[in-house]
């Protein structure tokens, strides 16, 4: 894992002085709310439906099991003893005091961690593949570009003020595990026919009002330009980007607009005016970041599972990962209980989570954008016992990718801008769907709730996806199918008219019938509508 | 007129200040004024008549004079750069690294509170036109032209 | 009737204008007609409020119900966490407002 220098932890410290004189500025006074909220945002302070709420970053989703105590301190201490999960593999606390905030960020930045960037218009906190460094199927491990993007991200003079949020994310790996081109800018580390490692640039996806899959804008960048060609795409979409309709301020509407040529173009003539300007790190840093994120030292051990416990069996076919050492698997821990709220998660779990990846998996977790946390380098021979704990914690839950593994937003349950609820259909829908049985004959089905149309729950990218919209001060409930946020990314359709909250829960129920009734054989939900679709799905709903 | 709050050793011009527009017709103009949809590479052609560009921030929200001005230093105008409009405080760090050299706020800023806000980041990770070496240079023993 | 709310500045509490002064309790929110936006301006700038706001309400059984959904939210906390409400003891009182 990156570790910091004295230069990354002077940056984070200096921002904790920072803000705790900006917010004392406020608590003064000196600042009205006007002036002090887009400083709050970027620092992940926002003021939500309830409270202040923070978002803490997780740099491309890996912390350590110190951070993940730490995590649970935050919870315990300032808040009310949980923390959720996000879809950007961030954790956000929903009842913050603006007077704790300062001491927080502290408490964070003895870590090596901080708030710095999660929220306002400006470049976020970088997403990766939750398996990286552990997946079998990857070319290399995507998180140095990450980190080296992450540095340079970081207080970019630049760009605080862009029209809109910005979003990356890198992945490594032909699979798609981090919805990268549903990105701002999705990366895509790629070998060329040389044999030379580089980036292929993926601008103006994302989800939102106007949902874009992201084009290809240039299919390899050499690594020592990395940092310029993102500086370039950067700069065009801040000085042409839109400012005059927050709807249409991401950089995928003016990607759309220019087109994805003229967009390009424009880059190339940016990319060579910066390449002389020499912004570019040295190749060396690269290679300093890249030892952190070196392989442990794996050990040769068991290759097999022992399936003598059926329950344990199936925990271990839904909830673990193929890993590039033989002996070892990535296990997912499922923060998604039947029945839960999905992505949260209590100072007691996180503090066991800690200690779990101290016993089992190098000291190391992610979070992933499925709001499930993962032990990247469990050993088989450990995996009996890990999921012995974590059973008795009520984190044992076999459910990945199944219904129940539902990503639903915070929704009008805590988020102000919210139109209806998001995680009481969660919970109403993996009840059902436990007690009629019927999960374990669905397989693979990938279901995301939003609770209003700027899409944090990732509704457009569900192979079942429902949107909370607000029909005259009363939630109401669009139904969409075929999205998905995989490398076969895909937006998905809305079906029709909306339902209320029962008709919704008894919606999904009735386009899972059509897909049982229809499905041909090794075919999952979305292989099934992709090949028979939207009608059968339209008519049982709606005739 | 609010204060002017200048770290620059010469002496800031009297002439008038043109619009964008007219100073690109206007042969003679050596003191402009751009505002955020203005084309800041426009002036790229006469910049060697310019003593002065100032560029307007209507709010603070559009970061688009973050770019102009870093433009027109990476063309290697050394003349003032001047932020002026609706400029805070907390903004002064971000436009110095972008170029800006002197400020001149809707609302007067207090001296000792924008020195301050220099001070605020020991070290930066990005390379500038303002001369500071970025971390990832220290890092290696490399120096940033 | 036309009730006010906002946040407390540095707690971040949901908090109702009671007529005097800003309570923790919607049952205190009191009609304050056109007076709305006055009051707003006077709370804010002497930050005893943050992000005022006013919200219509229809008075039920003597009390104020928010005619809209979220501002019923507000007035209870989130209703996936009936311990985290203003009223963990009473269950019941999350139907009521949903
Ligand atoms: S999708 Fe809407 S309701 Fe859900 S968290 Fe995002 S902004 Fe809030």
């Amino acid at each position: 894992m990156y570790k910091y220098d004295q230069y990354d932890q002077a940056m984070v410290d200096a921002r904790v002085a920072e803000f705790r004189d900006q917010a004392q500025r406020r608590i003064d006074g000196k600042l009205t709310e006007d002036q002090f909220k887009p400083l709050r945002l970027m620092n992940g302070l926002y003021l939500q439906l309830h409270a202040y709420m923070l978002r803490v970053a997780v740099p491309y989703g890996t912390l350590n099991s110190t951070q993940m105590h730490v995590l649970a301190d935050i919870a315990d201490k300032y808040d009310r003893g949980y923390g959720h999960f996000t879809t950007r593999q961030n954790i956000q606390y929903n009842w913050i005091k603006l007077e704790d905030a300062g001491d927080i960020l502290a408490d964070l930045a003895k870590v090596e961690m901080h708030a710095i960037q999660t929220s306002g218009n400006c470049i976020r906190n970088i997403s990766s593949d939750h398996f990286a460094g552990a997946a079998q199927d990857e070319l290399v491990d995507p998180r140095p570009y990450a980190e080296l993007l992450r540095q340079w991200s970081s207080f970019h003079p630049e760009f605080m003020y862009l029209p809109r949020k910005f979003k990356i994310a890198v992945i490594a790996s032909d699979t798609d595990r981090a919805a990268m081109r549903l990105h701002d800018i999705g990366i895509q580390i790629v070998k060329n026919a040389d044999g030379e490692i580089g980036a292929s640039f993926y601008v103006g996806g994302g989800m939102g009002r106007t949902p874009m899959i992201a084009p290809n804008i240039r299919d390899f960048v050499p690594l020592d330009q990395l940092i310029t060609y993102s500086e370039a795409c950067l700069r065009v979409y801040n000085r042409y980007g839109r400012r005059d309709n927050k709807y249409k301020a991401r950089i995928k509407i003016l990607v759309h607009e220019l087109g994805a040529e003229e967009y390009t173009r424009q880059v190339e003539e940016e990319f060579a005016h910066l390449l002389e300007q020499g912004i570019e790190p040295p190749i060396a840093e690269l290679e300093r970041i890249k030892p952190f994120f070196a392989d442990p030292a794996f050990e040769d051990g068991t290759k097999t599972v022992d399936r003598s416990d059926p329950d344990f069996a199936l925990w271990v076919d839904r909830n673990t990962h193929r890993h590039k050492h033989d002996s070892y698997v990535s296990a997912v821990v499922s923060l998604k209980p039947v029945g839960g709220i999905p992505g949260d998660a209590t100072a007691e779990q996180m503090h066991l989570m800690a200690d779990l990846a101290k016993e089992y998996s190098f000291d190391e977790l992610r979070v992933m954008h499925t709001q499930n946390i993962v032990l990247p380098h469990v050993k088989i021979a450990d995996l009996h016992a890990l999921w012995t704990k974590l059973e008795a914690a009520g984190l044992g839950t076999p459910n990945l990718d199944q219904i129940g593994d539902i990503i639903a937003c915070p929704g009008l349950d805590y988020c102000s801008l919210a139109n209806a609820r998001s995680i009481p259909l969660a919970q109403k829908i993996s009840e059902r769907f436990k007690a009629n049985g019927k999960e374990d004959t669905l397989g693979e089905l990938k279901l995301k709730i939003s609770g209003c149309i700027n899409a944090c729950g990732h509704h457009h990218a569900g192979h079942i996806g429902i949107l909370g919209v607000d029909k005259k001060g009363v939630e109401n409930y669009q139904l969409s199918l075929g999205g998905s946020e995989a490398e076969d990314t895909a937006l998905g359709k809305i079906t029709g008219r909306g339902f209320d909250e029962d008709g919704v829960i008894e919606a999904v129920e009735t386009v899972t019938d059509v897909y049982l009734a229809q499905k041909e054989d090794g075919e999952r939900f979305l292989d099934t509508y992709n090949r028979i679709g939207m009608a059968p799905f339209k008519e049982a709903l709606y005739d | 007129m609010t204060d002017l709050l200048r770290f620059r050793d010469d002496t800031p011009t009297t002439d008038p200040v043109a619009a964008f527009e007219t100073c690109c017709d206007q042969s003679n103009a050596t003191a402009v004024r751009i505002e955020p949809g203005d084309d800041a590479r426009a002036l790229l052609t006469f910049l060697d008549r310019l003593t002065l560009v100032e560029v307007n921030f209507p709010v603070y929200g559009d970061g688009r004079g973050y770019s102009a001005a870093r433009i027109l230093r990476e063309a290697g105008f050394d003349g003032e750069i001047r932020a002026v409009g609706d400029v805070l405080v907390d903004q002064l760090n971000n436009m110095r690294r972008c170029g800006f050299d002197a400020f001149q706020p809707n609302a007067p800023l207090d001296r000792a509170d924008a020195d301050a806000a220099f001070k605020t980041w020991p070290e930066v990770y990005q390379a500038t036109t303002d001369g500071r070496n970025p971390i990832w240079n220290i890092r290696h023993g490399a120096n940033h032209e | 009737m036309i009730i006010l709310t906002g946040n407390d500045l540095k707690s971040g509490a949901v908090v109702w204008w009671d007529g005097a002064e800003w309570s923790l309790h919607i049952e205190s929110a009191v009609d304050v007609g056109d007076e709305a936006e006055a009051i707003m301006a006077r709370e804010e700038s002497a930050r005893r409020v943050n992000v005022p706001y006013s919200v219509e309400a229809t008075l039920t059984d003597g009390i104020a119900r928010p005619n809209h959904i979220k501002d019923r939210v507000r007035g209870l906390g989130p209703t996936v966490r009936p311990d985290l409400t203003l009223k963990p003891d009473n269950p019941a009182a999350i139907e009521e407002i949903v």
